[in-house]
């Protein structure tokens, strides 16, 4: 006996269901291994300068030490990016603009939070107009410094390779 | 949904049709922090109003909660790239309100680290104004270059770009070994560079139709306006800090003041080049003049134990014992102006005879160029602004303290 | 009418309308009250002095007064080596002064800040709003002394 609908009715399970295999699928080794192979050579930041960092952000980008070896490639839009590198000092209208930037990322996404200010405040501790970003975000790495040398975000930025790679990253990157 | 509330969006209200608004930043492809909101008639501008602010962090009000030396680090932080110039007219006032004059070869050194500096900074300036046109290769060489100055003011005083360097009565090191080769090195690269900057930039017909003949300033607007720096010169107008004479060496050596007379983008970007030009002419006068001597005053070498003292003069590196922190500044007030690589820079201190100044009180060269934003852009078609924007210099971390 | 430098014409026409100024070096210091200030400054003006390079609101809560200063600069040779300086005294709890708009247009940006932080009403300014302050800022003027941040520890030479 066939029924003419069954299909139909199948249908609508099925694409369920298939999201979920998938889903499952990726999530399991060989292909979640993959998966997170290619991302961790195309961690693009997005031009979202908070501070005095983007200085040697800059520099970081530039000929001397060529982060884009290393797949690192500042990038207009936050739609296109997945790396979001705090430069420094978050004010309080700025925290407001970051926090958009980051829900406009698509997943699975990163903060770095770059310099002493954006760690505790740094020389700024005691201003009445700074936020500190490990209350609005997530953070993979602190980098250290003031400013940090680009050495130093090279580092970091090596290190989130590798944390990535053994899709060691947290939840709440890979959630919205 | 309601009809009415559909209807107010699908069709068109009155006044709807003539101006609206965009809002640029602060997250945009170039330097960020800061929002343009523009209000645009079709494709021409009306009016532009800079919405600032996003890295205000309150330097003033931070700088009156410490020590008069320990403010210098933080005001440095203003301009990071070009901080020898940000942190000289501080160091002046406060040396005005102690009564110190520093050393000569300590000036001969401030002047130097100043010229580094202002190359440096106008390297950054212009890497920014290619990547505002989309010339990536600008971009790249510039801030490629702009590595070589940063390597020679590391080697002069340790660190990349928050030098510190000057201090009240003097400078905190001496002239490394084998400096004056290194400098003259550089000089020579870059000159070479200039020229092929030329080639590939000032002289590309793409880079000059976006910039020619945009943003024009007149000199008397400038006056009125009270722009600095760059952007003054490149109309007409023949002003800069240096010339008062406050500060560093500047009467003692033989330079020119570049001008320009068109007022547009890209005399302010050519002006740039030609500052370069004369800053490392200047650096070659330093380096041959430079006299021997001390670089601190005498009246702070004299805080120094004796212990520390004699290597301290033999390193040419002053460790400063903790008294130095704790420097009682006179009451009174003084007024010092210097110029950046974006313009003048303005500091009034005033002191109640404390530790701490009572109010530190900057005017940095971006936030005065700021009204250029207001003033510059009406009547230009929108993709005009990024070439206005880029040709300003504008730091904004400057602009905002 | 032409004899002596402008600046010390200028130095005379303040006098005639009642300020005393003050010459140190490099600074030319005139007190002014806040009727007084608008014609000083169109003075300013017609000898040269054509543009603003500070606004500057001082707090002095001892005296219950809120110091403003003007500094006036001028990019012409003869009087690039002075500024001008205007010191106005308004009361601390009602601070309120003429805005010099007409006079010095670049004043457009300077009295928003001093408003800003400081909380001085520059009456006719077009536009007071915040400038560097978040927009939803509620707090005091942060440039009052009465606004206190965290001070550091005291740094002691242990030797
Ligand atoms: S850590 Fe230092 S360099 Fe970085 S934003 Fe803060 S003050 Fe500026």
């Amino acid at each position: 006996m066939t029924c003419p609908f069954m299909g139909l009715a199948f249908l609508g399970r099925l694409e369920e269901s298939s999201r979920k295999a998938a889903q499952w699928l990726v999530e399991r080794t060989p292909v979640r291994s993959l998966r997170d192979w290619a991302i961790s050579f195309s961690l693009w930041p997005v031009h979202f300068t908070t501070s005095c960092c983007g200085a040697e952000f800059a520099a970081v980008s530039a000929p001397r030490f060529d982060m884009e070896r290393y797949g690192f490639l500042p990038f207009n839009s936050p739609r296109q990016t997945n790396l979001l590198l705090i430069e420094g000092t978050l004010t309080r209208k700025m925290a407001r603009a970051a926090e958009i930037v980051y829900q406009q990322m698509p997943s699975p996404k990163f903060v770095v939070a770059m310099g002493a200010c954006a760690i505790d405040g740094g020389i700024f501790h005691n201003s009445y107009n700074i936020v500190r970003p490990h209350e609005l975000f997530p953070i993979e790495y602190f980098i250290p410094g003031c400013p940090p040398r680009p050495e130093a975000v090279a580092q970091a930025i090596v290190r989130l390779h590798e944390k990535v790679k053994r899709s060691e990253y947290g939840v709440k990157a890979r959630e919205t | 949904m309601s009809s009415s509330v559909m209807e107010a969006r699908l069709l068109e209200k009155e006044g709807d049709e003539e101006v609206y608004e965009v809002f640029i930043g602060p997250q945009h492809p170039a330097s960020g922090h800061m929002r343009l909101i523009v209000r645009l008639e079709g494709d021409v501008i009306v009016g532009v109003d800079p919405d600032i602010g996003w890295v205000h962090r309150t330097m003033e009000k931070l700088a009156e909660s410490k020590e008069a030396l320990k403010a210098i680090p933080l005001l440095e932080r203003m301009t990071i790239i070009d901080s020898q110039n940000v942190t000289i007219g501080y160091v002046r006032a406060l040396e005005k309100l102690l009564g110190v004059e520093p050393p000569p070869r300590a000036r001969y050194l401030r002047t130097l680290l100043s010229e580094i500096n202002r190359i440096a900074s106008h390297l950054y300036g212009m890497g920014l104004a290619g990547i505002f046109v989309n010339h990536s290769t600008m971009f790249m060489w510039c801030f490629g270059d702009r590595e070589v100055w940063i390597q020679l003011a590391e080697e002069l005083t340790g660190a990349r770009l928050t030098h510190s360097y000057s201090v009240p009565g003097g400078v905190r090191r001496d002239l490394p070994q084998g400096f004056k080769e290194k400098a003259l090195k550089a000089i020579r690269y870059m000159e070479k560079r200039l020229d092929e900057y030329h080639r590939i930039f000032f002289d590309n017909p793409q880079v000059r139709a976006r910039y020619e003949g945009v943003g024009v300033l007149k000199p008397h607007e400038a006056r009125r306006l009270g722009v600095v720096g760059p952007n003054l010169r490149a109309s007409g107008v023949r002003y800069d800090a240096r010339l008062l004479g406050d500060y560093g060496v500047y009467d003692e050596l033989e330079f020119e003041i570049p001008v320009r007379e068109e007022g547009d983008a890209m005399s302010r970007l050519l002006l740039r080049g030609d500052e370069i030009r004369q800053s490392m002419n200047i650096i070659r006068q330093v380096l041959d003049k430079i006299p021997e001597g001390p670089i601190l005053a005498e009246k702070y070498l004299r805080l120094i134990p004796p212990k520390l003292r004699e290597p301290a003069l033999k390193e040419g590196r002053i460790k400063f014992p903790g008294i130095f922190a704790n420097l009682k500044l006179p009451k009174g007030e003084a007024v010092a102006r210097a110029e950046m690589g974006h313009g003048e820079i303005f500091y009034h201190v005033t002191s109640d005879g404390s530790k701490k100044p009572y109010r530190v009180r900057v005017v940095t060269p971006s936030f005065r160029n700021v009204i250029l934003f207001r003033y510059l852009p009406p009547g230009h078609r929108f993709m005009d602004l990024p070439a206005i924007y880029g040709s300003l210099d504008y730091f904004p971390p400057e602009a905002d303290r | 009418m032409n004899t002596g430098s402008r600046l010390e014409r200028l130095e005379k026409g303040l006098r005639d309308i009642g300020l005393e100024p003050v010459k140190a070096p490099g600074v030319l210091r005139v007190d002014a009250q806040p009727e007084s200030l608008v014609p000083a400054a169109r003075l300013a003006v017609e000898h040269g002095y054509d543009h603003l390079a500070s606004v500057e609101g001082i707090d002095w809560p001892s005296e219950g007064v809120i110091e403003v200063i003007y500094h006036a600069e001028s990019y012409d040779e003869d009087l690039r080596g002075t500024l001008l300086e205007i010191r106005v005294k308004v009361p601390r709890d009602e601070p309120r002064l003429p805005s010099l708009i007409e006079v010095w247009p670049n004043a457009l940006f300077l009295e928003r800040e001093t408003w800003d932080l400081m909380g001085v009403v520059f009456e006719g300014h077009p536009e007071l709003r915040r400038l560097l302050m978040p927009p939803d800022w509620d707090g005091p003027p942060p440039l009052r002394k009465d606004f206190k941040v965290k001070t550091e520890g005291v740094f002691v030479n242990v030797e």
